[in-house]
């Protein structure tokens, strides 16, 4: 049956009254001129409230979830969201204070929600080695932009034009994305046996010597793998005063093992939607906020919040070196406040057992797998692996083949590097069952493509559609009921 | 490769074909294929002055984008209009009815590779 | 351990699989000097000691009776709203990548662009971004692109919030702004137009602007378009069901914060940016967009489609580095306008500008010497001039009467120390406007007699 719109389901004049409040005793026209109000009413579903109760049901359904499938989408980390995060950010003592209290008088009005974002802010700083965060950024991409921004604000405060950026070929898309935003120029760094190659770095530097602004990197990077020469390359960008960038997005394989700020990382965002376990949201809203380095404290983003001698909380006013408002206020306060009862939930032991069991189990899912993907790097992985889909077998395939048994896939084709690539990350909070019903299934997969090569090309069946012209979307444009 | 052997290439993979005191410019058989389905194009507009070796538009499949680097200088003296509501014509037909823009000019660069030359460059390409 | 399930057994049996001996053996590369001296030292708690804890945080926050807006609005929002968006299908997933297990969040985001288009009256909207302040930045980009030219001429009616935020990510970019003053609150529309010139790659405008002032920017967009510049308009969502829409008015691109669409205002977050376009600007749009298309057995779903524009495959040149956006919230304010209906939100919008009316017609008269600051028609939210200093008045009401009259405008507009920009929803009754008005007449008196007695 066709899953109609909520736009195909509405009846005009149809609506569930008590929701809106009774028409009011004056037209929009009244209160202002005519010509300034609209001509034409919406043109928005008219529905009860169970026709829209039951669609939205219905849609959900549609849906693969962690809550409902083991979902081992490498580099997203899509862990177990506890329930009681949802409590926490659900407090109506929280969620009904407007931002703007904070400005008035000496923030009385929202002591609380001060206190939070204080304890936050310490709490990441504890666990990253890192002098002081923002918990400004809105998601992890926004979180690279204020990250790099604050780079850039640093040279200019000393005087420098420095207009290139180091990235490793591996890297997620976001990162050179972010760095153009702030007006780098993105130079990639090509990778050595999937590492960070230290004479790549040097090479580099000898091209563009002091032109070059930073290096961002992700550790472990991009295909589950510790770089091995973090000291060494951070002291090589240091010798220039080139700035250190740590992208968060693997954190959750190190929590407790190795701080970044330890170990020459000047600048680091961190993403609360993977490690800290707050939900994707079928794609956010996420949080990303940057922790940074003594140095680089003047150009965080305003306001700053800073702890009283009294005990009470205040927001700072604007700095004058600092890189200005990346958000319009302190941040995604409803996610950040699912964060802080993560880590109130699990404190500083948890989360290092998080990093053991989530390379545990990385590593377990690799062993199982080893006899039926190819697995180009054949050592100890982090919280995360990279794949290959055996000869004559598309990744694409596989992935779709996993859809029809109920897993959701790894990633695929990416990093670009890894031919036919496929990331599986389990994370920590995935039984050994779920683990080896995973690993029978890619074997079942592998063994039916190589008898019946027809049988992935269908894949996957039983499930709402199966595959979609992308193409036909791309050139018909149908964006909107009404295009 | 059918590369046809009146056309001069570009290493990134654009064809060019003088015409009178005109060039008409495409995209290669290699470069549609490695695009897989193209679902838009991104041309430069009449009157633009574009410039050998310098980007000019680009081509969109389903999950990849490539620039267009223009293989010759001159002011735009037509674009194909063609490609804006059916870009597929490129993959069907890129050497043909698949043209993209065509440049007044009176000269092609030197580096302009021929057919059995571009085909060495896609060989090494597919390594 | 929390949400970790092996159990011992388990976990041995895992570790001789991998063939290490101990968890650790899993870190080596992690060499002994790498390792942290210190890592967070609080133990984890039991999950009711988390809620008593943050119960008792959240009490410490006051219950205030508040005329706050400037941007973000305390609308009701009906229970289905939480009881539907809540649910773990949507919450749980991830961005649906995977389109054949991801139809819910798939359709659900084509539904809120048709939704979001709609209520602008243009072509097409995007799948949502972080909020209002990054949407207008992106629109400003979309600009610069299109046009091929730096200069964007921006209205200082512009919410300053937003202003700053423009600021902030352009600080690296080549983009120029010309700001362009208001009068008292109201638009300089004849300075708009005048400052649009050949170089001009767009103008950005709010409506209603961020003093509630309602206008028309048609003759503004069509000075922009006789110089190849494109128009951008922030509106407020609710509003919008009553005001002339951004297509109406001639704009390429409309944003709004769509907090009031069924979101709390949560202390600043998460919110939600909306954009719209005309089809022209499709390309040169930020973020994701789902399209409608078909499976090999002709069966309708939906993909994420133009993904040539995203960061994921053309990197150092997309059109954003935006990846994740607010899908949820989108969710929700999709569910909102789905429950509302047309009716139900013009009732919304027309009973947030009645009251805030009436709160302008009460103050004025029950206050002496307090007057609107302009003349010009005005939405949910009206700027009014007190005889003392805003900020004190409303300092002074929370201490006092645990009341906020709304925002004390000197805060970001220079000179206007005396001006309150009091907001009203649906929410807001005669008898709050009656304590609000108690409130502000008791504090007003106090600090004019301690004037008097200072001299």
């Amino acid at each position: 049956m066709k899953m109609q719109t909520i736009f195909e389901k509405s009846v005009p004049g149809r609506r569930t009254t008590g929701l809106a409040p009774e028409p009011a005793q004056h037209r929009a026209s009244d209160l202002v001129p005519g010509e300034l109000t609209r001509s034409e009413a919406v043109r928005l579903p008219e529905c009860s409230e169970l026709d829209v109760v039951r669609h939205f049901t219905q849609l959900a359904k549609l849906n693969y979830s962690v809550d409902a499938n083991f979902y081992p989408l490498g580099s997203c980390t899509m862990k177990y969201n506890p329930k009681v995060t949802e409590v926490v950010a659900a407090m109506p003592g929280f969620n009904k204070v407007h931002p703007l209290l904070a400005r008035i008088g000496n923030g009385q009005g929202c002591q609380g929600s001060m206190h939070c974002l204080y304890v936050l802010e310490r709490s990441l700083c504890a666990i990253t080695g890192m002098e002081a965060f923002t918990l400004q950024p809105m998601a992890g991409a926004n979180g690279e932009f204020t990250g790099v921004s604050i780079i850039a604000a640093y040279h200019r405060a000393k005087g420098r034009d420095r207009r290139i950026m180091l990235i490793p070929d591996a890297a997620h898309g976001t990162n050179p994305a972010s760095a153009a935003m702030a007006g780098f120029t993105v130079v990639e760094l090509p990778s050595r046996d999937g590492m960070v190659d230290p004479e790549a770095v040097k090479a580099a530097m000898e091209k563009y010597g002091e032109n070059i602004a930073g290096l961002m990197m992700t550790c472990p990077n991009t295909l589950g793998l510790m770089e091995v020469h973090l000291r060494e390359v951070a002291a090589l960008l240091h010798s220039i005063d080139a700035l250190v960038y740590y992208d968060g997005a693997n954190m959750n394989a190190i929590l407790g093992k190795m701080r970044v700020g330890d170990v020459g990382f000047d600048v680091v965002h961190l993403n609360l939607h993977k490690t800290f376990a707050t939900p994707h949201g079928g794609g956010g809203p996420g949080a990303g906020p940057v922790g940074v380095c003594e140095r680089l404290i003047p150009f965080l983003p305003s306001p700053r919040i800073t702890r009283k001698a009294d005990g009470s909380y205040e927001f700072l006013p604007d700095n004058p070196e600092s890189i200005g408002h990346v958000g319009p206020f302190y941040g995604s306060f409803g996610v950040l406040l699912k964060a802080l009862a993560y880590i109130l939930r699990l404190g500083g032991e948890g989360l290092e057992r998080v990093a053991e069991y989530a390379v545990l189990n990385a590593n377990y899912l690799r062993a199982k797998l080893k006899d039926v993907l190819d697995e180009p790097y054949d050592r100890i992985c982090m919280h995360e692996f990279v794949a290959s889909a055996p000869a004559g077998l598309k990744a694409l395939d596989i992935a779709k083949g996993l859809l029809e048994l109920g897993f959701h896939a790894p990633t695929m084709y990416f990093p670009l590097l890894v031919h036919e690539c496929l990331m599986p990350e389990p994370t920590e909070t995935e039984s050994m069952q779920t683990l080896d019903a995973f690993s029978d299934a890619v074997h079942a997969i592998v063994a039916r493509a190589k008898e019946d090569p027809d049988y992935l090309a269908e894949a996957p069946r039983g499930l709402p559609v199966s595959r979609l012209d992308e193409t036909e979307a791309a050139r018909k444009m149908h964006l909107t009921e009404d295009m | 490769m059918s590369n046809p052997a009146d056309l001069k290439y570009s290493k990134s993979h654009e064809w060019v074909r003088v015409e009178g005191g005109e060039a008409v410019v495409g995209i290669t058989t290699f470069a549609q294929e490695a695009l897989g389905d193209i679902t838009y194009v991104e041309a430069p507009a009449v009157d633009d002055e574009v410039e050998a070796g310098a980007e000019c538009g680009s081509i969109e499949s389903v999950k990849a984008a490539s620039d267009l680097i223009s293989p010759v200088s001159g002011r735009v003296v037509a674009v194909n209009s063609e490609l804006e509501s059916a870009p597929e014509i490129i993959n069907q037909d890129p050497y043909g009815k698949g043209w993209i823009y065509r440049v007044a000019t009176d000269a092609l660069p030197d580096d302009l590779l021929d057919a059995a030359a571009y085909e060495a460059v896609c060989a090494q390409e597919s390594h | 351990m929390p949400y970790i399930p092996h159990t011992q057994a388990e976990r041995d049996h895992m570790l001789a699989t991998v063939g290490v001996q101990s968890l650790d053996d899993l870190f080596a590369d992690i060499t002994a000097d790498m390792r942290p001296q210190s890592f967070l030292a609080s133990r984890g708690l039991p999950e009711q000691e988390v809620i008593a804890l943050c119960e008792e945080l959240a009490n410490r926050n006051q219950s205030v009776l508040s005329f706050l807006g400037a941007g973000y609005y305390d609308h009701g929002i009906p229970a289905a709203v939480d009881a539907l968006a809540g649910q773990s299908a949507f919450l749980t997933a991830y961005t649906p990548y995977q389109a054949e297990c991801s139809q819910g969040t798939l359709q659900a985001i084509f539904e809120f662009q048709t939704a979001v288009a709609r209520l602008m009256e243009l072509d097409c909207a995007n799948a949502s971004l972080y909020d209002c302040g990054t949407a207008l930045f992106e629109a400003s980009t979309m600009c610069v692109r299109a046009a091929r030219k730096r200069k964007i001429v921006l209205d200082e009616g512009v919410n300053p919030v937003w202003r700053n935020m423009l600021h902030t990510y352009a600080a690296n970019l080549p983009m120029e702004f010309v700001l362009v003053p208001h009068r008292d609150g109201r638009p300089d529309k004849e300075a708009l137009i005048a400052a649009i010139d050949k170089d001009t790659a767009g103008v950005v405008v709010q409506n209603p602007n961020f003093f509630g002032v309602v206008c028309d920017y048609a003759d503004v967009f069509a000075a922009a378009k006789k110089v190849k510049a494109f128009s951008v308009v922030a509106v407020n969502p609710v509003l919008q069901a009553v005001l002339k829409t951004p297509g109406a008015m001639g704009a390429d691109i409309a944003v709004a914060e769509g907090q009031s669409l069924g979101l709390p205002l949560n202390f600043g977050g998460p919110y939600l940016g909306l954009m719209a376009c005309t089809k022209a600007l499709i390309r040169q749009m930020p973020g994701r967009l789902v399209g409608r298309t078909h499976d090999k057995e002709g069966r309708t779903g939906y993909v994420l489609t133009l993904q040539a524009r995203e960061q994921h495959i053309r990197r150092a040149k997309a059109t954003s580095n935006i990846c994740s956006n607010q899908n949820a919230c989108a969710l929700r304010s999709l569910i909102y306008l789905s429950l509302m209906g047309p009716q139900g939100l013009r009732d919304v919008a027309e009973n947030s500008m009645e009251m805030a009316h009436y709160a302008a017609r009460t103050l004025t008269a029950g206050i002496e010497g307090t007057q609107l600051l302009n003349e010009a028609p005005f939405g949910n939210e009206v700027a009014l001039s007190l005889p003392v200093s805003a900020d004190l008045v409303v300092q002074r009401c929370l201490a006092k009467h645990k009341v906020v009259p709304g925002y004390p405008v000197g805060r970001t507009y220079a000179g206007l120390d005396k001006v309150l920009l009091v907001a009203c929803t649906e929410k807001n009754t005669i008898g709050q406007v009656g304590i609000l008005l108690d409130a502000m007449q008791d504090v007003i008196a106090d600090i004019l007699q301690e004037e008097a007695l200072h001299g």
